[in-house]
């Protein structure tokens, strides 16, 4: 799956547990900016993703995020090659 | 194959617009309720999950009608974070009875809010409240912590103030054990130990709760049934406060659900079990007596008395058994009569629907006669088009899905939780033997039920074609073994097969049927040729079925095959006759039912037919024909 595709799939999961139908996502989008996305939201959407994409993310993993760019491309490394 | 209890996996698969049929859900949704629980029964992602329970919130402000699910207010006190967990709960909730109000209390405030009657959590009166905590909080999440007796002092404090000033019923958790040994083997014998303090608590807890009046939600033994090592995430832990596994969620809210539509009487009260395939290996009908595999000395035999002894356990401690099959009755009753290895008998059966009549109808007669709803029925049923059709008809029963392993169907049964109890009392003991004991049979009230699009929602496709060499074994084992979907029971070896077969003057027809569930392989068999009397005609000298396929209507589709290929051959006219044998009085009817004139029938019951091939119509079929 190229990085397009997964960061389509991550703006679906995102709109969904954010249960909003307008959320558009970038490569450099932070949480911060995108409406709803708090702590708690966060929560679920780390669950809903690795749910999603069948992977698990190490802790230092998660915290070291900064964007939606570089979960992208955490993704993106976890799938089988 | 194994069994991974985390899918869920008796529940059918989500419905792919499970999202959609959400959002179009609302208080004018005829049989809300029943949408809901369809909805709910199923294997649910997290984000499902939590769609359904937004939509449960949106229509309890629209103050839409619910029922027949049953209200109840919860509150939980959690020592950890909850919101990601309680998403699962409305759905396993409804999936149980239950139309879910939860409350949560702030993150690890159970002292405070249990001692504070005013508290915004008890604010809508709770009609029950968890207390949901874990080994950190009581503090047993070392060696030597000395907290037991100090954990359980609160607990009854909390329990004891909630009871006083809230009026709720209480539930409180038990506690896993993480992981990961200290000593080793020596562990549990160690009082200090983790896992020894937390069997100490554990088994105080329980007569803690007995004493208070507290219904205890077993999470220690769901952590012990997932498999601690799985269960526990350490991750999950030091960044979220999350006790457990994200994949743990669903099956947690299960088994809450289970405790709550115990409360609310939704339990299942009756056990209602297919024969063929479920209760033994074969099919009676077909295989006879001594073919059935059931008991000692294989594995499948004593898979399927695995299923019959779980059963029992369940008739002992109060839930009905009724059996409805697709057989003759008298069929259907000979393994409990009379084979040895059987441990279920009739006198174990409060009723026993052996008949031709589709599932739903005989489920609704089961439910009528036992005075219960359908929302009590649970259906053990190894073929999934008939677990499909019995979803679809009737949603309120409970469907477990089967694996194709035999083996497993007992550990399905027992883990899905339909049976869930708060007690067990004398009466319970006694309900199922106050049932007649002579396994009666419920009188039905259709015999004909409309199948709708149930058929073509089969998506079977059906093969005919002439005998050919691959298939001459199989078709000389049906016209050998079929007694009940036998027209007119003629044997042939295998040699004159291959005759038949060479002949091109006979028409010959062997018919495959498959469907989206399975392959059912050569299900039927025909022979006509040139009629002695009447050079005009052909005579049907042969015509045979698998019990397994009825009603499917692969009998009309044989008879196109057959009108199709006399009139390529320029015959006019097909004679067909029923020969009444020990066995086959099912089909008596069947060439009048596909629209044969019926010439006579003689004092001894045989029936001769005929058919004009020009005047012949048939209706659509739903099957897709392959073609060679």
């Amino acid at each position: 799956m190229g990085e397009g595709e997964i960061l389509e799939q991550v703006q679906a999961v995102v709109a969904d547990q954010l249960d909003r139908d307008d959320v558009a996502l970038n490569m450099n989008t932070v949480a911060a900016s995108v409406d709803g996305w708090d702590s708690l939201a966060h929560v679920r959407i780390m669950i809903a993703v690795e749910e999603e994409f069948g992977v698990r993310f190490d802790m230092s993993e998660i915290t070291s995020l900064g964007n939606v760019g570089d979960l992208v491309r955490l993704i993106e490394a976890k799938q089988p090659s | 194959m194994s069994f991974d209890i985390l899918e869920l996996p008796w529940l059918p698969q989500a419905s792919p617009t499970f999202k959609e049929r959400c959002r179009a859900l609302s208080g004018e949704t005829p049989e809300l309720g029943t949408e809901l629980v369809a909805l709910a029964t199923a294997r649910l992602k997290s984000s499902q999950a939590l769609d359904f329970a937004r939509t449960l919130r949106r229509l309890r402000q629209d103050k839409a009608d619910l029922s027949p699910l049953s209200p109840l207010r919860l509150a939980i006190l959690p020592s950890f974070t909850i919101d990601t967990i309680a998403d699962h709960i409305p759905a396993a909730c409804a999936r149980h009875g239950v139309a879910v109000d939860v409350a949560t209390a702030e993150f690890d405030q159970i002292m405070q809010t249990a001692l504070n009657a005013d508290a915004g959590v008890f604010q809508q009166r709770p009609d029950a409240i968890l207390l949901l905590f874990d080994h950190h909080w009581l503090g047993i999440d070392r060696f030597e912590a000395d907290e037991v007796e100090d954990g359980l002092s609160r607990i009854a404090t909390c329990i004891g103030h909630l009871r006083d000033n809230v009026g709720a019923q209480v539930i409180v958790s038990t506690v896993a054990a993480p992981p990961g040994t200290l000593f080793g083997n020596l562990d549990r014998a160690m009082a200090d130990t983790v896992r020894g303090s937390i069997e100490r608590f554990n088994k105080q807890l329980f007569e803690l709760a007995a004493e208070q009046g507290a219904i205890l939600f077993d999470v220690a033994a769901l952590a012990e049934t997932v498999g601690t090592a799985r269960w526990f995430d350490p991750a999950a832990w030091y960044l979220y406060k999350i006790p457990f596994a994200a994949s743990c969620s669903a099956i947690f809210g299960d088994w809450l659900g289970r405790l709550l539509g115990a409360m609310r009487g939704k339990s299942r009260k009756c056990l209602v079990l297919d024969c063929d395939n479920t209760l033994w290996g074969g099919v009676i009908g077909d295989d006879g007596l001594e073919n059935i595999v059931i008991g000692p000395g294989s594995g499948p035999g004593e898979s399927f008395a695995g299923v019959q002894q779980l059963a029992l356990d369940l008739k002992a401690r109060g839930i009905l058994l009724a059996v409805s099959s697709k057989n003759d009755d008298a069929v259907a009753r000979l393994p409990f009569a009379q084979h040895p290895d059987m441990l279920l008998r009739e006198k174990d059966l409060a009723l026993f629907q052996a008949n031709w009549t589709d599932k739903p109808t005989n489920l609704e007669a089961v439910a009528r006669e036992l005075r219960i709803g359908l929302d009590s029925l649970v259906l053990l049923d190894d073929n999934p088009a008939e677990r499909a059709q019995v979803r679809a008809a009737l949603p309120m029963v409970a469907v477990p899905e089967l694996p194709s392993d035999p083996a497993y169907y007992s550990v399905y049964l027992a883990s899905a939780g339909y049976f869930e109890a708060l007690s067990f009392s004398e009466e319970d003991r006694k309900r199922a033997d106050s049932y007649a004991t002579d396994a009666k049979r419920a009188e039905l009230l259709h015999e004909v039920r409309d199948l709708g699009d149930y058929l073509s929602a089969l998506d079977m496709a059906i093969s005919l074609r002439p005998f050919d060499s691959v298939g001459r074994q199989r078709i000389a084992q049906l016209i050998n073994k079929s007694n009940q979907f036998n027209l007119t029971t003629r044997r042939y070896t295998e040699a004159e097969v291959e005759r038949f077969e060479r002949d091109e003057g006979t028409f010959t027809l062997q018919v495959r049927l498959r469907d989206k569930y399975s392959d059912y392989g050569m299900i039927a068999v025909c022979i006509a040729g040139p009629s002695d009397a009447d050079e005009r005609a052909w005579e049907v000298d042969t015509w045979l079925m698998s019990c397994r396929v009825l009603g499917r209507k692969v009998e009309h589709a044989m008879l196109r095959a057959l009108v199709d290929a006399a009139s390529a051959a320029g015959r006019t006219v097909i004679y067909a006759r029923y020969l009444k044998a020990a066995k086959n009085h099912m089909v008596a009817s069947m060439f009048d039912d596909l629209g044969f004139e019926r010439i006579e029938e003689t004092e001894t019951g045989d029936r001769s037919y005929r058919l004009a091939v020009e005047a012949f119509a048939m209706e659509a079929l739903p099957h897709a024909v392959e073609a060679d």
